[in-house]
């Protein structure tokens, strides 16, 4: 059977290059990069050739870049550490409805402690609603936390913008970078984010390996404590063999972004296209052009997600319902309730996410799938088209 | 995550589609996942002769409305009302732990469809009398 993976926003493969400069991470140089001897030297050397690729691939210094366990560690730490670190000033912090749940879930987390939260709102096509922030942002606020791009519908927000406001009040701002990163050029100084959260496994890197950018100057409270690794701000061993990946595939992904994001947007587009031509009753959703390049979230009206993603599954295409992280989860995805989307539009979502490796002949196929499932559901469905009468 | 079964009866349903004129007809839904079920009867004697679902929902939810036309199909409407989730499960096999209510969305949608074809019923019953 054909099988087609369109998932990429949810994880993707390791490409060669970085499962390449992985292995002998693994073996040859095994040092614990705290060690002092040369074992221990030589693993911290690959650590530092790391470090220096992920900061140069987001314009940061070395010494800005925390590695963690990937993008969810990134998230709450970012949260709790820099809301903590600021408490004095002020107890106020604002993010948007949005977020993955690790920003989420840390909010909740942080309101329980005592800190108040705002969830700013977005319009239908995923954008924070600006003038809501600039109405929100106190002299109690500590920070704003926006993510760069949505992980479900690919909505890109407006970052220069809403950091301007965050730092014109004297707030930190932090940005969750992970769908973000390779999809446009980051650069932490134009962007002038304080924090940001990057992941490895979104970009050919392995699962279990990010990053926490932080701006030299600015404060942040442990969020893993023990061992004095990254200069005492995170404890437990350094993950070499996965660090090591991570910074070939930062590096990789930041020198072939144009050539890549082009083949991405032009199949993400052709698909779109085609399912436009073959189904009816459809919405795409998300943002017209500040979209990520590689990623569409359509609605098919009248069926339900799941059952559809299932009977894809069946005929080897790979996709997802919502996001990944919230499939099994009963609720529709809090994204697409924030853009407006009625329940049961909500429901009939379904994330394409492509890479690199897709290709036309893919899409073709999945056209084919697509359609006849499409149809064999809404067959069964008591949701019907209101039929206009002429 | 789902049984071979259940698979079985999602991709190939026996029981999908409507009954025009039905006697019965009952719609539920769970307000937590959404999803929703419409159940048809056709009724003769006190007996069912024919049913029909249409379900929107999650394969779960439309193996269960497939094996529950199954359950009722030829019962008498008392024996239909006794067919439970648990009747459901036994003869679908597993479902996850998260996915158990839509099983009891197939018992009620039997229970809702009973209920239409007893309101039904009354309904003539009351405009026979005034004739
Ligand atoms: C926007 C966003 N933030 C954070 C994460 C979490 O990253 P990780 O899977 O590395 O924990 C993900 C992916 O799951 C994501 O899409
Ligand atoms: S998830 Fe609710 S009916 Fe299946």
């Amino acid at each position: 059977m054909q099988k087609v993976y369109l998932d990429n926003a949810a994880t993707t493969k390791v490409s060669h290059e970085v499962l390449t400069e992985m292995l002998p991470a693994f073996n040859e140089v095994f040092g614990n990069p705290n060690s002092l001897h040369s074992f221990g030297r030589e693993a911290l050397n690959l650590v530092d050739k790391a470090r220096d690729r992920v900061a140069a691939g987001i314009n940061a210094e070395r010494g800005e870049i925390y590695f963690t366990s990937g993008g969810t560690e990134a998230n709450d730490w970012a949260l709790l550490g820099l809301a903590m670190a600021n408490k004095a000033k002020g107890n106020h912090i604002i993010t948007s409805q949005i977020e993955h749940h690790s920003v989420l879930e840390s909010c909740k987390r942080l309101e329980n402690l005592g800190f108040e939260v705002t969830y700013l709102p977005v319009d239908e096509t995923g954008l924070v609603d600006i003038a809501e922030l600039l109405h929100c942002i106190n002299q109690k606020t500590i920070l704003v936390s926006v993510m760069a791009a949505n992980n479900e519908i690919g909505t890109i927000q407006n970052l220069k913008t809403i950091a301007k406001i965050a730092h014109e009040k004297d707030v930190i701002f932090h940005t969750d970078a992970v769908q973000a990163l390779g999809s446009f050029k980051i650069d932490v100084k134009d962007l002038d984010v304080d924090a940001m959260s990057i992941s490895g496994h979104k970009i050919h890197a392995p699962k279990g390996v990010g990053a926490l950018y932080v701006k030299k100057g600015v404060k942040i409270d442990n969020l893993i404590v023990g061992g004095g690794q990254e200069k005492g701000k995170r404890g437990g061993t350094l993950n070499l063999a996965s660090i090591v990946g991570f910074g070939k595939a930062v590096e990789t992904t930041v020198r072939d972004y144009t050539i890549n994001n082009k083949k991405l947007k032009s199949l993400r587009d052709y698909f779109v296209s085609r399912v436009k031509e073959e189904i009816e009753h459809i919405n795409v959703n998300g943002h017209n052009h500040q979209r990520l390049p590689g990623l569409a979230s359509i609605s098919f009206n009248f069926i339900e997600g799941e059952s559809l993603m299932l009977l894809l599954d069946m005929a080897g295409v790979a996709v997802s319902t919502g996001s990944a992280c919230s499939s099994g989860d009963l609720q529709t995805s809090h994204v697409l309730k924030a853009i407006g989307l009625a329940p049961e539009v909500a429901q009939g979502t379904i994330r394409f996410s492509f890479g690199t490796n897709n290709t036309k002949e893919e899409i073709d196929y999945v056209i084919e799938v697509l359609k006849k499932n499409v149809a064999k559901l809404r067959q069964m469905s008591p949701l019907k088209a209101k039929r206009v009468r002429k | 995550m789902y049984s071979e079964n259940v698979i079985d009866r999602f991709t190939n349903p026996r029981n999908t589609g409507m009954i025009k004129g039905a006697d019965g007809v009952g719609t539920v839904g769970n307000p937590t996942c959404g999803d929703i079920m419409k159940i048809y009867l056709k009724v003769e004697d006190e007996t069912i002769v024919d049913a029909k679902f249409q379900t929107f929902g999650c394969a779960a939810a439309i193996s269960s409305s497939d094996v529950a036309i199954d359950l009722i199909k030829g019962k008498t409407i008392e024996e239909a009302l006794k067919v439970t989730n648990k009747d459901v499960l036994s003869e679908l096999g597993e479902l996850p732990p998260v996915k158990i209510h839509c099983s009891i969305l197939a018992q009620e949608g039997i229970q809702a469809a009973v209920e239409d074809y007893r309101k039904k019923q009354a309904k003539k019953a009351l405009k026979n009398s005034k004739k």
